[in-house]
């Protein structure tokens, strides 16, 4: 008997097909992930359940919640059926939460709208819910406001928010996908033990196939708006019989082929660098506190190799990083670039800050919206002086991505996310420099894309002989491209090594944690396949 | 969409010929009185009718065009040129001292109404159009600065803004290549605003006596000289009235329009 039962459920959004003929079931307390890359039509499904679906949007078929096809309810229905017997979390903890209410009124509103407690009565509750969370009275008491907590904590006040009502079914659309990877191992425990100890199933929608194979019972497999593959976990895993899931299998952890020569000398020395920030006075006539964002941090870089930087938002890794591109002064330490001072401003000579590029993590907003690729791409000539043949230079750079020499002409909101990132990589490009620093270059791009990507990346740096910065939260894709690794932990740098080793036998409790907190496929789940391949 | 756009362009090319039509030919002299015609309403030779003095409606329109359409192009110009370079140079320098001393002087500009300072240069130079432009322009300037500066504080931590700065580009050079065309959409349409509010700013300036002296026609004064009329003689009112709608609704559709066709994203949608 299955608590959600969605049949030949079809979505159309102004006439263009969204999902077609999507079926699945999910247990009463059972974990179901939902997998795929976005566009799939994952979050469509769930917002179909919910019936939160966008104006314009027709939908077919049948989705069957205790007796009753959820698709055909009126609003009135589904507004007791939301929240009461289905919750739903999002993507977004920074959001989810109205920055002008205590946490305690946010979740004890829930009940008050369904009309399950009294004005006291909830508030009682919402203390429990609160404390079944992770956040205990003392430290957390209900009068707290959205922004006293951290991401992870907020998340948790959105979970609380959602289980008030003890749902039978809780959605929960990447979750974790904002948050850092140890905080995110906190949010899926917690998710599970919610699971077993209320009796509460869970639709767990990622892109991550880490997460679901830690995680779900059942698993379904989404592209382009099907579902081409589904059951346990592990068998579908296992077996990988439709050929989208064995790509995205091997895009998950793919390894790009490296020939890397590091060369002898030093290309970037950073030495005991310090920046501390200026925070706000508490009160009127207290001193103001300061935040030491970088903490004497040294390393080096040589040319030719590949340095990984690793750590938990909030750890100075961005930080550090405009201090490295000069875009920032330090208070003490020094940041040399084959030897010549690094520095902010106007004081950093044209032709030095010409040998230092960067790729930044946000493929949307990387890019002016005004300007044709031929220009954007052109832009880092500003520090050489254009050449005569920049139009030929771009072209040339642009196919050295993967792209054609014709799309200079386009503007950027016609290419998709991974193409925008490769247009970001020619600009870099362009003007050949010694070091591209790459800050989360590829954490926002699918697993496909992402592979194909750091397949580029590899390439180009063997071709160019560049050397790379890439700072990331990601501890997979860390090592798949980078010789050397520093993991930072509050401003210092805590270990330092080769990247193999230190995934291998990490000393420092810190990188420890970090690495069993990275969700894993288990390897013998993914033998299965090779020995049945070969 | 396209429709609302041909509407505005008409709309505005019309109070434009009128008003450089006017200054070659008008269908009669406006400054001539002639109280026997007095408040007749429109006719084949008076096509809107005439005045409480005798004068022609249709040509004190075409001239007072001149006026209105003048003072509040001038005074928007005046606006836009001062306060988005001093919005862009406050978002530039966020949080320095020079962004206080830009922002709090706006405020200190704001503090006065237009009435106020036209009163204060009036008290000084003596009533006249180019005083009122004066005026308005002043109003206008924190208006655009704060525009331009809340606008463009957003696009500073846009990681496009931090490429052009690791690609040696200074502040000035961002600003002008990167920050401003990206808030141009919307200080095109804060222009048009601020424009119609230059007409009825003008109007109500000449309305008190600090705009356009008389015999100068100007919309503002039209109305506010038919008011005690507008009983026996309605077109006196009504006219001048639907000038000053239509022209701002031509304004404002014409902002809106230029605003979509500007954008590259929204230039190829359906």
């Amino acid at each position: 008997m299955s608590l959600l039962s969605v049949r030949d459920l079809s979505l159309t959004f102004r006439a263009a097909p969204i999902l077609s003929g999507v079926s699945f079931d999910i247990a009463p307390g059972e974990v179901f992930g939902l997998v795929g890359e976005s566009g799939s039509g994952k979050s469509m499904t769930a917002l179909a359940v919910m019936g939160l679906l966008p104006n314009g949007s027709t939908t077919s078929g049948q989705a069957g919640f205790a007796g009753e096809n959820l698709l055909s309810l009126t609003e009135r229905r589904m507004t007791a059926i939301r929240g009461n017997e289905i919750g739903m979390i999002f993507q977004e903890p920074m959001t989810a939460l109205n920055p002008m209410k205590t946490i305690g009124d946010q979740v004890a509103e829930t009940l008050l709208i369904h009309r399950a407690a009294s004005r006291t009565e909830a508030r009682t509750t919402a203390r429990e819910k609160l404390a079944r969370v992770g956040l205990p009275e003392d430290r957390f008491p209900l009068s707290l406001y959205p922004h006293e907590l951290s991401g992870g904590q907020r998340q948790r006040v959105a979970i609380a928010m959602a289980i008030a009502l003890r749902p039978r079914l809780l959605i929960a659309d990447e979750p974790t996908t904002a948050l850092d990877v140890t905080t995110q191992a906190q949010i899926l425990d917690l998710l599970k033990g919610l699971t077993r100890d209320e009796d509460m199933a869970l639709m767990l929608i990622t892109h991550d196939l880490a997460v679901v194979a830690g995680m779900a019972e059942h698993v379904a497999v989404m592209q382009a708006g099907q579902i081409v593959e589904q059951g346990a976990t592990e068998a579908v895993f296992r077996t990988r019989s439709q050929d989208y899931t064995r790509r995205l299998f091997a895009a998950s952890d793919h390894r790009p082929v490296r020939k890397t020569t590091v060369r002898e000398g030093t290309l970037l020395a950073v030495e005991g660098a310090v920046r501390e920030y200026t925070l706000p006075r508490p009160s009127a006539f207290a001193p103001h506190p300061k935040l030491r964002a970088v903490d004497d941090v040294s390393l080096t870089i040589r040319p030719g190799e590949s340095l990984g930087l690793v750590g938990e938002s909030g750890c100075g890794k961005s930080t550090l990083t405009r201090a490295i591109l000069g875009l920032d002064q330090l208070q003490s330490g020094a940041i040399r670039l084959d030897g010549q001072a690094v520095s902010a401003g106007h004081t950093m000579p044209a032709g030095l800050r010409a040998r230092m590029q960067v790729v930044f993590q946000d493929p949307y907003g990387s890019f002016n919206p005004r300007h044709r690729v031929a220009r954007l791409v052109a832009e880092p000539f500003h520090l050489t002086g254009t050449p005569p043949d920049a139009r030929d230079r771009v072209a040339a750079a642009l196919e050295e991505v993967g792209l054609q020499a014709g799309d200079m002409d386009r503007f950027i909101h016609e290419f998709s996310g991974g193409q925008r990132q490769r247009i970001a990589i020619a600009r870099a490009l362009i003007i050949r420099p010694d070091l591209i620093v790459l800050d989360e270059a590829v954490s926002a791009l699918d697993v496909r894309v992402r592979a194909q990507v750091l397949d580029l990346l590899a390439r180009l740096q063997e071709s160019h002989g560049l050397a790379y910065l890439f700072i990331s939260h990601d501890l997979s894709v860390v090592r798949s491209i980078t010789d050397r690794v520093l993991v930072m932990q509050s401003g210092r740098i805590v270990e330092e090594g080769a990247t193999e080793e230190i995934f291998a036998a990490p000393h420092h409790a810190y990188t420890k944690r970090l690495i069993t907190a990275t969700p894993r496929i288990p390897d013998d789940w993914k033998e299965d396949s090779h020995a049945r391949r070969t | 969409m396209r429709l609302a756009f041909t509407l505005g362009l008409a709309l505005s090319l019309a109070a434009l010929s009128a008003t450089l039509v006017s200054l070659v030919w008008t269908p009669y002299d406006v400054t001539t009185l002639s109280i026997a015609n007095k408040l007749q309403p429109p006719s084949p030779d008076h096509w809107l009718g005439t005045d409480h003095f005798g004068r022609d409606i249709a040509s004190m329109l075409m001239a007072g065009a001149r006026t209105s359409i003048a003072v509040a192009l001038v005074a928007v110009g005046i606006g836009m040129g001062l306060g988005v370079p001093l919005g862009l140079l406050a978002a530039a320098n966020r949080g320095s001292m020079t962004d206080e001393v830009v922002m709090r002087s706006n405020d200190l500009i704001f503090a006065f109404p237009s009435l106020v300072i036209a009163i204060l240069i009036t008290a000084v130079f003596g009533p006249s159009a180019v005083n009122a432009i004066i005026a308005i322009g002043i109003f206008n300037i924190p208006v655009f600065a704060r525009f331009t500066r809340g606008g463009a504080l957003s696009l500073w931590t846009l990681d496009y803004i931090r490429a052009a700065e690791v690609a040696g580009k200074g502040r000035v050079r961002i600003s002008a290549e990167h920050i401003l065309p990206n808030i141009a959409n919307l200080l095109i349409v804060q222009g048009t605003i601020q424009f119609s509010l230059g007409i009825l700013a003008e109007a109500g300036l000449s309305y008190v006596g600090l705009g356009a002296q008389p015999p100068t026609p100007s919309w503002g004064r039209m109305l506010a000289e038919a008011q005690t009329m507008a009983t026996i003689a309605p077109h006196v009112a009504i006219f001048p009235g639907l000038a000053i709608v239509l022209t701002v609704l031509g304004l404002n559709l014409l902002g809106d329009g230029l605003r979509d066709r500007l954008d590259p994203r929204l230039r190829h949608a359906p």
